[in-house]
């Protein structure tokens, strides 16, 4: 019985085991199929198509008919001067979010996790979540509409207090600030949730112990919690250090502007500018790869170093 | 969240965590302000009058009511285009996303399947590598599928985190012996998949169909690249336009040449009138459906958070 429902377990040969399973599971095969397809033309072409970050590009002739030019477009991206900026805005936005946002997430589950009013408990979780459901462009919107400089309500408040207007969306110092502190606020309750339950599942025997040794709240956090929930914040840190040059592409975007550029543009704003609006498709290619392969390179780091360090790792 | 299992747990009540607990009320309290005044802002300021609130009497409690805004926001054309498609695009491509996830995660979850780990691979690659920007936006124009409302579904038809998560659940929680019985019965596995699978499933399905429809409704990256007719345009699109645009919108609202002070103030108004009322456009559907479904969100990230 086991035999016949597990039909490659056999030592046959594996096309002879092919042929059983797609005769025995011709319907899972079936079932399969859009998914192959779909990620065959949606991500596997594309894939072919990296081929033109070494190709001047010319429509008449198609991907593989245009000629190469080799390490070209690298080349150029790597001298431009902008390429410094876009590498240290790049890193500079997504390591300053990690530092802030990463713990603060951890605060803010473990707070919510002692607090004793449980009322109060339940609104704050609730209401602390709901904007991360709001989209992208009505937050910059809102952002926009508050940091106005002639009349948004921020400069209205730092007014009260004798404070000059700021322009603060058209000053590049404040850029990667308003942005980090916005997803703060936009995150912050949403990221918590898996540390909270986690806390919750702590087992409370342990707590019993230490209160009846006379440890207080902040030592229990200290030396009960925070080792109990270790393993997710490694995984979760893991994550987000592998994806540290992939800064999400809309909100940056959508805040950018002329003046502030030189602290906002980033690889994803600058890919989507020369290949898009200037229709440099070679260049934007290329540039792209570069992201993708740092980024590749990150994560197996990031995943390497994390299972030398604690055991812990992705994959 | 927590499950209060016994009463008898034993507490403490030192005079420091007495402390400890006061502070922490004082901080949740305010991080609830933090939380919710930036939206209250936006809802009081929606009802003010325009004047008030451009001179900065509005802060917390709205000054004066007036409906102006909202009956701008009625008559701004794209806002309603904008949303017609967005309910459209929600519907048929979260449908879409469900099928996509299933057919995906069920075969993946088959552990009597020969080439279950070859076809994971395959999906998995997808997840860390992809051709970038530009090969996407070839391959989709080449599709001639660029400014049709199909641009706005089909590439982002399957997200495979999300193909993980009921693949999880699939081969976790529902036993094994189901499907040697149902197999018995004669059930073939689409049977198996729709008579037993799917139904026991309803949770995690819940949650996945959820965030796809949060995507969509929330998507503006997908029009930015790919859409350019403004009858396709997403309801974030037309958002933006209002929101983002200063000084464009109030000649957009009306198109009289008078130029007097006067009028260009209570042009300027109405302008920013309509900024809040969209912005309420744009995040009521949310608020609405939000205190309903919130717990389901809730389990997703749990449910996630099991390594597949």
């Amino acid at each position: 019985m086991k035999k016949e429902k597990e039909p490659w377990k056999s030592r046959e040969r594996f096309s002879v085991r092919l042929k059983k399973d797609l005769k025995h599971n011709w319907l899972l095969w079936v079932m399969f199929l859009p998914v192959v397809i779909y990620y065959a033309v949606f991500n596997y072409a594309p894939m072919y198509g990296i081929l033109l970050a070494f190709k001047d590009y010319k429509v008449k002739r198609g991907i593989l008919g245009s000629p190469w030019v080799g390490f070209d477009y690298f080349k150029r991206f790597f001298s431009g001067y902008y390429f410094w900026d876009l590498i240290k805005n790049t890193l500079g936005i997504s390591i300053y979010s990690l530092v802030i946002g990463f713990p603060l997430a951890i605060i803010f589950a473990i707070l919510l996790h002692y607090l004793t009013m449980n009322k109060l408990k339940k609104i704050v979780q609730m209401v602390s979540y709901a904007p991360y459901f709001i989209s992208t462009v009505v937050i910059c919107g809102m952002l926009t509409i508050f940091m106005d400089p002639g009349n948004g309500v921020f400069n209205k408040i730092i007014g009260l207090f004798g404070h000059e207007p700021i322009p603060f969306l058209y000053v590049p110092e404040y850029f990667k600030t308003i942005y980090v502190w916005s997803g703060v606020w936009q995150g912050m309750g949403w990221s918590a949730i898996i540390y909270i339950s986690s806390l919750a599942g702590v087992d409370y025997e342990m707590h019993e112990a230490a209160i009846i040794d006379g440890a207080s709240k902040l030592q229990r956090i200290r030396f009960i919690d925070l080792p109990s929930i270790r393993p997710v914040i490694v995984m979760l840190l893991i994550m987000q250090l592998g994806s540290l040059m992939s800064v999400g592409f809309e909100k940056v975007y959508l805040l950018q502007n002329d003046l502030n550029r030189m602290s906002s543009d980033i690889i994803s704003t600058y890919t989507y500018r020369v290949g898009l609006i200037n229709s440099e498709f070679g260049y934007s290619t290329a540039v792209g790869l570069f992201n993708t392969v740092i980024n590749l390179i990150i994560l197996v780091l990031a995943n390497t170093i994390a299972r030398k360090a604690t055991g812990e790792s992705l994959w | 969240m927590v499950k209060q299992k016994k009463k008898s747990k034993i507490l403490s009540n030192s005079p420091a965590d007495r402390a400890f607990d006061i502070v922490n009320i004082i901080i949740m309290v305010a991080l609830l302000f933090i939380f919710v005044w930036p939206l209250w802002f936006v809802v009081i300021s929606s009802f003010s009058n325009p004047f008030d609130v451009w001179k900065g009497n509005v802060m917390l409690w709205p000054s004066g009511f007036t409906l102006k805004g909202y009956r701008e926001m009625f008559r701004y054309e794209p806002i309603w285009i904008g949303y017609r498609n967005n309910i459209f695009y929600t519907a048929v491509g979260t449908l879409i996303n469900m099928a996509m996830t299933v057919l995906c995660a069920y075969p993946l979850s088959r552990k009597d399947w020969l080439p279950r780990k070859f076809w994971l691979k395959y999906c998995l690659i997808t997840m860390y590598i992809s051709g970038g920007l530009i090969p996407t936006y070839l391959v989709i124009r080449n599709l001639h599928m660029t400014n049709t409302i199909w641009a706005m579904m089909i590439p982002g038809a399957l997200s495979f985190y999300n193909a993980l998560i009921v693949r999880s659940y699939f081969s976790n929680s529902i036993p094994n012996d189901l499907q040697e019985a149902a197999e018995l019965d004669g059930a073939n596995p689409v049977q198996y998949l729709v008579k037993v699978v799917l139904p026991l499933s309803k949770p995690v399905l819940a949650v996945v169909c959820l965030y796809y429809a949060v995507g969509h409704w929330n998507d503006y990256y997908t029009a930015l690249i790919y859409i350019s007719d403004r009858n396709l345009v997403p309801l974030q699109t037309a958002l933006r336009e209002v929101l983002m645009s200063s000084a464009s919108i109030a000649n957009l609202l009306h198109n009289t040449d008078s130029n007097t002070a006067m009028l260009m103030q209570q042009r300027m108004e109405l302008a920013q009138s309509l900024k809040y009322t969209s912005i309420i456009a744009g995040i009521i559907p949310m608020m609405i459906v939000y205190p309903f479904v919130q717990k389901y969100f809730v389990k997703g990230v749990m449910v996630g958070a099991i390594k597949g």
